[in-house]
């Protein structure tokens, strides 16, 4: 007997007039292309008869309701015919909503016609989803790299030319070795790789000693590490550079008192590589300290207590037991940190100085006098690659190499405290470093309520008015400040972006994770390595992929905030699926028996149970979009202008004080958000075993 | 003929390369408990999933109540199941649990309610509705699963391993609850074990299943009676095999020769040659003196007291193998290395093929 047969045909019907409406009611093209917001119908018939076959496939969908075959067809035709005919007849403007929504019931039709046929265990909720993930995946990562290699082997008038290509790449600018023989500099291509390994070494060993004083000893704050390890998530990633600026620039706070009382004279030091690494190191250190110390709790304490008993001193089980199970969780935070800086914009942009790198060479490539895209195109292929080549070498590499001791059994071990000489350095390592990040954040909190850092303390709300003033005029109360506008721009976009952001991880996390479909682990991969393409990346690859039509999307609020989804959705995904993973499938199991569809079963069984993942997921989605910098950089517009570029552009003028008030109030706000987030959503409301309850008889 | 509840028509279910489950057909009948019973990874589990809707065949049919329901999906089968985890929902109460099957498929909230009232007393839980999962015992917990699935009255109710995660003495009490529950509302149940005492005490029917596909399908006293291969004489019984040689067979016997000693038993197919003898523990007599007519010589090799009676193993003369040997004589125990005179029962004893 087969229960509630009727939803499906309910489902059909319902995605055909949803398409009908795409096509009848909502405008076609872009809301400003000329003629007005005309829908599909109105165009085709007013001239443009090669969109009238789309409407073939909804009247085709309603004769073929039951014929799997033909659905899946009819659908499959619709969006094919709607991408052919958008790319191969020019002089259209843009597409806008009623394409989006018509893109949307076609994929859906098909969906239905091959769940019928079976596929996805006959559920048509999960073909429809896997099919609008993997396809947003594809127009909004996957098309915008490939455009970017396309155009790497393009002249500026878009003509194949691969000797171009092959020049450029091989270009003295890129792989030039200048430095080594006392020429002025090397390529980016080795500054990049260069600081890439030094941070990643130097942030690895840190982050060990933080992870080591934090799970192997007691050390007396242990809230002060926590706290530590939140600041990278909300702090800009420019921020430390400008901080480092304000302490240790030329005019810097320490540079000032070294001068003034033991007379070592200003330089500029700060300015390039040694600057560069310390910024990224307070940056990225947290991220190793997170990776490390999971890697640490991990190691069963019971191997150490066996590697006692066997007669094995503190160290020697350090040596010969602790060690070789770190090692493969050390490698692989010296490939995110690695993957970091080279990903890194906002501190090179800011303390770089003549130090360029392959990120910053990609901004002044297309924002610079030159104007040259291709040869933007080229850097960020080698950038790509680089992220890439680390990203495949963690995943790859490393993937099998994980010694996770941890059984699903209680285990009653204690840790065992550190040797006593690598307890010493380990505090010698972490309590100046702290020392140091209290000292940059200090300087960003105070920094801008004084006149000038360094110079003149005198206390002073000047900036605060500058950026943030409300004023009474004639109309009322109003926004005079600098930085109300981008502020305000800031905030609806990335509260746009968290929802979206976060149902779409956590969505694929979804069906990564519980169903089975073709091609899944393929699926994975990219979207796990849509994470290691770096922000720049991103940038040019849409501007160069959305400035035309049919996606013709630069210039506007949503290019900004798809930018945001696709950039920061796979942290949604690793949270989904770290919580899902923890979750019995079973209990799926148990609610699609029990008659209820997939969706049914996500909505009132899965979502509830992962709202810390949703937490995890919306508060990141938020804070990443508000931090974020080398993406949106080259996304804004006169219009759209971002919190993050605006304070580079300040900061880039020498307008430090406003910066530093404006980046300021951006932390605060993270940290409220953070904490507001976290009531809303709330705990979890499952009961654990481990509390007795009192049962009444 | 009436219409079987379940019925297989030469399913095949395969991953990648492994073959779970290899054209396998059967029917289940109304109202009957039938158990798919073997060891771990013989495919009983992926089958009970196939009925289920959570697996679907590489090849082959699935019938439900007559209904090719072989695309369908598990959402869409009249069909409940009682998982080995329970699974139920942590965040719901033990009513929303119950509820949730009857809300999912339309049901007002109220009437939904009402009816899950209703079965949590009938399973004898009424007065916990307002408890979360994680607050009830195990055996609580199972009864609430059990409650949750045979409120939607499916037309097939599965159970995977029900009993494997209580404790022993609870197994035996929860086994006859579920039997009772199945003869009083007339369902029809599909029930997982590995556990042949389980599979012998609650089943109209037992399907044996070794290596992904139906070895032996038949009710307890034939499958203990009469076992047609060695595996199931090992696995249900585990009977004591021992090679043999078929000498003759003469009207319904056979006359079978075990080392020194020669037997008659009932041929069951077989011709003369090689075969194997499955005898159960049981069916053995142990004698302290030398072997006489229809014995043979053994000695015992271990000895262990088990308090209702004493197990043994005995090595027999002329013969590879050991014996496990089940003696209820516990007043007179023999010690290791003692010499016996073992006798057979002649209907404790059955020839399988080799």
């Amino acid at each position: 007997m087969i229960r509630a047969r009727g939803t499906s045909a309910h489902g059909i019907w319902a995605w055909i007039a949803v398409g009908a409406v795409a096509v009848l009611a909502l405008p076609w093209y872009r809301l400003d292309a000329a003629g007005g917001p005309l829908p599909l119908i109105a165009h085709g018939l007013g001239g443009r008869f090669w969109l009238l076959p789309l409407v073939v496939p909804l009247i085709g969908a309603t004769a073929a309701r039951n014929r799997p075959r033909w659905l899946t067809a009819a659908g499959g035709a619709g969006l094919a015919w709607l991408l052919v005919q958008g790319f191969a007849i020019a002089g259209q403007p843009g597409l806008g909503w009623g394409a989006l929504v018509y893109a949307l019931a076609a994929t859906m039709l098909a969906a239905y016609g091959l769940a019928r046929q079976g596929w996805c265990k006959g559920d048509a909720f999960t073909v429809g989803a896997v099919a609008l993930v993997c396809g947003s995946i594809l127009v909004f990562v996957g098309f915008p790299v490939a455009t970017i290699l396309v155009s790497a082997f393009q002249d500026p008038d878009g003509q194949a030319d691969f000797l171009r290509f092959a020049d450029q790449i091989a270009d003295s600018s890129i792989w030039g070795l200048a430095c080594l023989s006392g020429g002025r500099a090397c390529g980016v291509a080795w500054n990049s790789l260069a600081l890439a390994v030094v941070v990643g070494l130097l942030s690895t060993l840190l982050g060990l000693a933080f992870a080591l004083i934090s799970a192997r000893s007691r050390f007396p704050f242990p809230r002060i590490l926590k706290v530590m390890s939140v600041l990278p998530v909300i702090t800009p990633p420019f921020v430390i550079g400008l901080a480092l600026i304000l302490l240790f620039g030329r005019v810097g706070m320490v540079t000032v008192a070294l001068r003034d009382w033991l007379g070592i004279p200003a330089s500029r030091w700060i300015y390039g590589m040694p600057g560069l690494t310390i910024a990224q190191l307070l940056a990225f250190t947290p991220i190793s300290y997170l990776v490390l110390l999971g890697v640490l709790q991990g190691v069963s304490p019971s191997m150490e207590e066996a590697s006692q008993t066997l007669r094995a001193g503190r160290w020697m089980t350090f040596r010969r037991v602790t060690w070789p199970l770190i090692r493969p969780g050390l490698a692989n935070a010296f490939l995110i940190a690695f993957i970091e800086s080279l990903a890194d914009f906002g501190n090179p942009m800011m303390i770089g100085g003549n130090f360029r790198v392959l990120s910053t060479s990609i901004y002044f490539a297309v924002v610079g006098a030159a104007h040259d895209q291709g040869k933007a195109a080229v850097l960020a292929i080698v950038l790509l690659a680089f992220t890439l080549t680390a990203f495949l070498a963690q995943r790859l590499w490393l993937g099998r190499r994980s010694y996770v001791t941890v059984a699903g059994k209680g285990d009653s071990g204690l840790p065992l405290p550190l040797a006593r000489p690598l307890h010493v350095a380990c505090l010698a390592i972490v309590l100046p470093w702290l020392a140091l990040t209290a000292a940059v954040y200090g300087v960003i909190l105070v920094g801008g309520f004084v006149k000038a850092v360094g110079t003149d303390p005198t206390p002073t709300l000047e900036y605060v008015m500058t950026a943030f003033a409300i004023k009474q005029g004639a109309g009322g109360w109003f926004l005079a400040g600098s930085a109300w506008s981008s502020l305000l721009t800031t905030l609806q976009v990335a509260l746009l972006a968290m929802p979206l952001t976060a149902g779409l991880g956590i969505l694929t996390a979804y069906l990564l994770n519980r169903q089975n479909f073709a091609g899944r682990a393929t699926f994975e991969f990219l979207t796990m390595m849509s994470f290691a393409i770096p922000g720049t990346v991103i940038g040019v690859s849409y501007i160069l992929a959305f400035n035309v039509p049919p996606f013709e999307l630069t210039g506007t609020a949503v290019i900004l905030i798809i930018a945001f989804v696709f950039r920061n959705m796979p942290v949604g995904i690793r949270a989904g699926i770290a919580n899902l993973s923890q979750v019995d499938r079973s209990l799926d199991e148990a609610s699609l028996t029990l008659g209820a569809r997939s969706a049914t079963t996500l909505r009132r069984v899965i979502l509830p149970i992962l709202r810390p993942a949703i937490a995890t997921s919306m508060v990141y989605a938020f804070v990443r979009a508000v931090t974020s910098v080398s993406a949106v950089i080259f996304l804004i517009s006169g219009e759209y202008n971002l919190a993050t570029v605006y304070i580079v552009g300040r900061a880039e003028f020498g307008e430090y004080g406003l910066a530093i008030v404006y980046s300021a109030v951006l932390i605060v706000i993270m940290v409220s958000a953070l904490l507001l987030i976290q009531a809303l959503v709330g705990e979890r409301r499952i009961g654990r075993r481990t509390a007795p309850q009192v049962v009444k008889a | 003929m009436t219409v079987p509840a379940v019925e297989f028509q030469h399913v095949t279910k395969r991953y990648g390369a492994v073959t779970a489950v290899a054209d396998v057909s059967f029917t289940i009948a109304r109202g009957t408990l039938v158990t798919l019973l073997g060891p771990s990874g013989c495919g009983k589990t992926s089958t009970l999933r196939l009925i289920a809707g959570l697996e679907h065949p590489s090849e082959g049919r699935v019938l439900i109540d007559g209904q090719d329901v072989t695309l369908a999906s598990a959402a869409e089968r009249d069909v409940s199941m009682v998982f080995q985890s329970y699974a139920l929902f942590p965040h719901m109460t033990v009513l929303e649990n119950v509820c949730y099957g009857l809300v999912a498929s339309g049901m007002r909230r109220s009437d939904a309610a009402a009816q899950a009232a209703d079965k949590l007393a009938l399973v004898g839980l009424a007065g916990y509705e307002r408890r979360l999962p994680s607050e009830l015992s195990g055996g609580q917990q199972q009864r609430v699963a059990v409650a949750r699935a045979i409120v939607l009255e499916p037309k097939v109710l599965l159970f995977d391993e029900p009993l494997s995660n209580l404790d022993a003495k609870l197994r035996r009490r929860v086994r006859e609850d579920i039997r009772d529950l199945q003869q009083a509302l007339g369902l029809t149940v599909v029930y997982v074990t590995h556990d042949q005492e389980e599979a012998l005490a609650v089943s109209d029917r037992i399907v044996v299943m070794h290596a992904a596909v139906v070895v032996q399908d038949g009710s307890p006293r034939e499958l203990y009676e009469q076992p047609q291969s060695r595996f199931i004489a090992d696995f249900i019984g585990n009977a004591n095999l021992l090679p043999v040689v078929i000498e003759q067979v003469e009207g319904p016997n056979a006359r079978v020769r075990l080392g020194s000693m020669t037997l008659d038993l009932a041929h069951r197919g077989l011709g003369p040659g090689r075969a194997e003898l499955a005898i159960r523990p049981q069916g053995f007599s142990l004698y302290r003196r030398p072997a006489g007519d229809g014995e043979i010589d053994g000695r015992i090799a271990k000895a262990a007291y088990l308090g209702s009676h004493i197990e043994y193993v005995v090595r027999l003369e002329g013969v590879d193998g050991d014996l496990l040997v089940s003696d209820p004589d516990v007043a007179r125990p023999l010690a290791a290395g003692a010499a016996v005179a073992v006798a057979i029962a002649a209907d404790a004893a059955v020839i399988v093929p080799a």
